[in-house]
This record gives structure tokens, sequence and C-alpha cells, in this order.
């Protein structure tokens, strides 16, 4: 497979002493195995996610996602940018298009940008690793690697909100998205292609402030992939995941429900399928084991 | 349109969608709203919003200005962006929430203890000092792995969820952010005292 090379936004899901982070060390084992190279952007900061609003307004928000594009267009050239958390791209991408709308925010952008010595020029595609699989790489491609298919495994693929909306994968249905299904598929395993749920929201960080609304919609995201017969949940989003995971013992205790559900990255899904390690997969990193992908990892 | 036309028009507008605007992020989409009621079925809190987007809408075109700015409601807003690829008029919704929610904020008018205003005041003020968020900590997968999994654990196991939650995770939140940051944190700050500044200058005034 030919080299490819990315400038990385990695978010905050990638720092130091987050090795024990899943989605960050099944990406990195991932993209070894598709010959991706990340370049990480250098000095990069926090865009705030879809939360920052309520302290920082508009100008604030996009110049922070501003400062990261400059620093990849001045350290990174011409390279596009990558993210693999939902809401790291969405507001980098957010700003990139909302600054090349408004010509006078623009100016104002790189006006505070000059307090940090940084200059925008705004010509950089946003990517997220979703896009780089299925558009740049392609799933007859990714299907061509598999040494070990994910024989005997039924996956609910859990989109989510913001890896969907509002720009999502080119050509996909924001109601019905196909791709991670379609993903699911190449790999080997079962795709559960009637679950319901697959782009039904979390509550995102209202998990964390409204956390008895939330659950209760989380307690669907997860009823439905039962209902669907699913082994387990796979999802691009590292909220969702961390979301609909980590509360279902409380879930249960609220609910008088009996959830146990394993729910991964579609990045250890291509790791453990492309013949890796459960431990360079991040399978240790699940809070609900994930037997039947580790049982395929250790064959 | 000449001057006089313009003044005249501006005189019998509703000065609520005026301010709106001039000072709210998108607002100017407002009126662009036709009413159809797809965003206020779209909201996965729906059933907590007293007054559905749609609602707002109207609410603001008819000048409560009190009854929008004070309302709980946009603090709902998941920013799942269901409405905005589904509005017929492509209104981005989600962001005049946001801005209402904001705007509502800077006036003193967000209803008080709003939880989720809290959380991202947390949010932010963390993220200012830094220039980062420690999310895995905070909120991302495998924090669980050491003390601040147990933390939020604990308070979950608390069945008085609501402001203790809060309280709880206002604690974690502030013992576990930081250790990685920004190294130009000096330039993140002046950068975004810059922005806001310039952001300030451009707000009108209006009561
Ligand atoms: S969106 Fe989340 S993960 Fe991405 S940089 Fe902001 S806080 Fe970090
Ligand atoms: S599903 Fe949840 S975590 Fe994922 S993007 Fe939507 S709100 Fe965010
Ligand atoms: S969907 Fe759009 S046009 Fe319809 S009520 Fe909502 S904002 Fe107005
Ligand atoms: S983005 Fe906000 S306003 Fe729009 S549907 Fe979701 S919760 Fe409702």
């Amino acid at each position: 497979m030919a080299k490819r090379e990315y400038s990385y936004y990695p978010g905050c899901s990638s720092q130091k002493g987050a090795s024990s982070s899943n989605l960050m060390k099944s990406v990195d084992t991932m993209c070894e195995e598709l010959d991706i190279q990340l370049n990480e952007i250098p000095d990069w900061n926090c865009c705030s996610a879809s939360i920052g609003y309520a302290s920082g307004s508009e100008l604030p928000r996009l110049t922070l996602s501003a400062r990261n594009i400059a620093l990849s267009e001045e350290h990174n050239k011409n390279q596009e940018i990558v993210a693999t958390c939902a809401a790291c791209w969405l507001a980098t991408k957010e700003a990139a298009e909302r600054l090349k709308e408004d010509e006078s925010m623009f100016a104002e952008a790189n006006q505070a940008l000059a307090e940090a010595g940084l200059k925008l020029q705004n010509n950089t595609p946003i990517k997220h690793m979703a896009e780089v699989i299925i558009e740049d790489i392609g799933l007859e491609q990714i299907r061509a690697g598999v040494k070990k298919p994910l024989e005997g495994i039924k996956i609910a693929g859990y989109v989510g909100c913001q890896t969907n909306r509002p720009f999502g994968i080119a050509g996909e249905s924001f109601e019905n998205p196909m791709y991670l299904d379609n993903l699911v598929g190449s790999l080997g395993a079962d795709a559960c292609t009637t679950y319901e749920k697959k782009v039904q929201c979390c509550g995102g960080a209202l998990a964390f402030s409204e956390p008895e609304k939330s659950q209760e919609m989380i307690k669907g995201i997860i009823e439905a992939a039962y209902d669907n017969e699913a082994d387990m949940i796979a999802t691009p989003c590292p909220l969702c995941q961390a979301n609909v995971e980590i509360y279902q013992d409380q879930i249960n205790e609220r609910f008088g429900t009996k959830f146990n559900i394993p729910v991964v990255y579609y990045s250890q899904l291509i790791s453990v399928a492309y013949g890796r390690s459960a431990s360079d997969a991040a399978l240790d990193g699940q809070l609900i084991a994930a037997k039947k992908l580790e049982d395929i990892a250790s064959k | 349109m000449s001057e006089t036309n313009k003044a005249m028009i501006e005189q019998y507008r509703n000065s609520f969608l005026s301010e709106v605007e001039a000072n709210v992020e998108e607002g100017e989409w407002v009126k662009m709203c036709m009413q159809c009621g797809v965003c206020s079925g779209s909201c996965p809190l729906g059933k907590h919003w007293a007054h559905p987007p749609q609602e707002i809408f109207m609410m603001i075109r008819a000048g409560k200005r009190d009854e929008v700015l004070t309302s709980d409601s946009m603090w709902m807003c998941t920013s799942c962006y269901n409405c905005v690829v589904r509005c017929p008029r492509q209104l981005p919704i989600t962001h005049i929430m946001h801005g209402l929610a904001t705007y509502a904020k800077k006036l003193g008018l967000a209803p008080k203890n709003q939880p989720t205003a809290r959380f991202a005041e947390i949010f932010w003020n963390n993220m200012m000092k830094k220039g980062r968020v420690n999310e895995l900590k905070l909120g991302l997968s495998l924090y669980f792995k050491d003390g601040f999994g147990a933390g939020i654990k604990e308070s979950l196991r608390n069945k008085d969820l609501g402001m203790k939650m809060m309280k709880a995770k206002r604690m974690a939140a502030s013992e576990f952010f930081g250790g990685h940051g920004v190294k130009d944190i000096g330039g993140v700050q002046k950068m975004i005292q810059k922005a806001q500044e310039i952001e300030d200058a451009r707000m009108k005034k209006f009561d």
C-alpha cells in the first residue's frame, strides 16, 4: 500500500500518559498496518469542543481552531489535517468553513492570531480518519489486507452524531449512513444493518451535566443493539464510546436492565482483523471486555 | 433601498429581533425560519425543552426578550446537528442555540445553577489555563484506569445526581486537569484575549 502522510490533530485523547487510550493505541496500530504516517501538529491546542461555547463565544472559539490550522500550514506544509475525535474534526472544519465564508471574521481571526505570531492561510482540507479509511484508501483495499476475518461477530455500528452531522462522509445519508456497516462487513464481521439507533445522540457533553436525561437516551442505544442481537457495538467517536460503555452499570441500577455489552472502535476492529494482538488493538482498555474480538486476536 | 426607507423599516422592526441579529452568533438567520417545526421534532432532549427551537424563533420575532434569554431550553442543546441537516431553510440552528445561551450568560440572564452552563465554564476555564483539556481524564474512554474514573463512579453511585454530581465533577475536574499543555500558552492567552476584545467591540447595546 502506498504510504500516506497527514498532518495530525490528535486532540485530547492522544496526550502522553494516555497510553491506555484504546482509541489512540489502536489508531497507531491501524496506521502501521495501513501505511499511514501521522505528523502531529506541533504545539496544538484544544478546540474547546461543542461545549466551550457557553464561556468562549464565537470569535475566541474560531481562533482556537484557526491556531491549529495555522500551525499545521506552517509546519506540516501541504498536508491535509486529520482528526480522530469527532468533536475536534467538527470544530476545526467548521472554523475553516466559517472563516472562508466570512471575510471580516477571517481578518479578525488573523488579527488575534498575530498575538501568537501566527497567520492563517486557510486552504487546508480538514478530514476525519473515517474519511481516510473510506475515501482515501477505500473498502476494497481494506478488505484485501484482512488476515483474520472477524467471523461470527455481530456488530451494531454506532455512528453517533458528530461524525455524521453536519458534514459526514461524502455520498452518505445523514439519517442512515452505511459506511460503518460496510466497513464491518469488509472485515468479515456481521453488520446489524437494521440497527435503528445508529445515529441517535447519546447526549454528548450533557452526559456529564444532565446524566439522568442522557442516560435515558443511552439506554435506548444499547437496548436497540441487543434487539438486533449484536455481540458488541462499534463506533468511530471517543465520546460515544465512553458514554455508551461506562454508564451501563448506572443504567442497570436506574432502569433495572442487565446491560453488559462491549463498545469498541473501528480502529480496534481493523487492528484485530489485520492480525494484530489484543494489546496492540488496545482491547485491554475496555471496561467491558470484548471477548469475541480477544478470541480472534489470540487465535 | 434609500437610507430613509431603511430607517423606516428598522423603526417597525421588533427590537429584540434586531438585537439577536446584531449580537447573537448567526442571529441574522432567525428571520429565515418558516415555522415548519422540523427542528423541534429533532432535539434528542426535546421533551425537556420548555420552548423548542421553532418556538424560540417565534418568540424572538414576538419580542419576548426575557422569556427567551432566561430560558433553560437552549441549554439542553446537545450539539447533535439533527436540526441543521434537516431544516428546509438551512438555518444554523445549533449555533443560534449556542449563541443565545452565550449571549444570555453574558448579560447575566441565564438561569442560575444551570448544570450545563456550569460544566461548560469549568471546561473553558481549565482549557484556558494550559491550552488543552485533559479530556482523557475529563470524559474520554480510558481515564477509568486512574483515579478520576473512580471519582466519577463514586459520584455516580450517589443516587442523588444532578447538582451533587456537578459538584463532584467540578472537584474531580479541577483536580485532574493539567499535566499536558501548550508550550506557547502565553501566546494562546493573548490571542484569545484579543479575539474577545474584537468581538466585544462589535457588540451593540440594547436594553
Ligand atoms: S474536542 Fe475534545 S478531544 Fe478534541 S481537542 Fe477539544 S477537548 Fe480535546
Ligand atoms: S453520539 Fe454522542 S458523543 Fe457521539 S457525537 Fe453525538 S453527542 Fe457526541
Ligand atoms: S426546521 Fe428550520 S424552518 Fe423549520 S421551524 Fe426549524 S428553524 Fe424554522
Ligand atoms: S443541535 Fe441542538 S437544537 Fe439542534 S436538534 Fe440537536 S439538540 Fe436540538
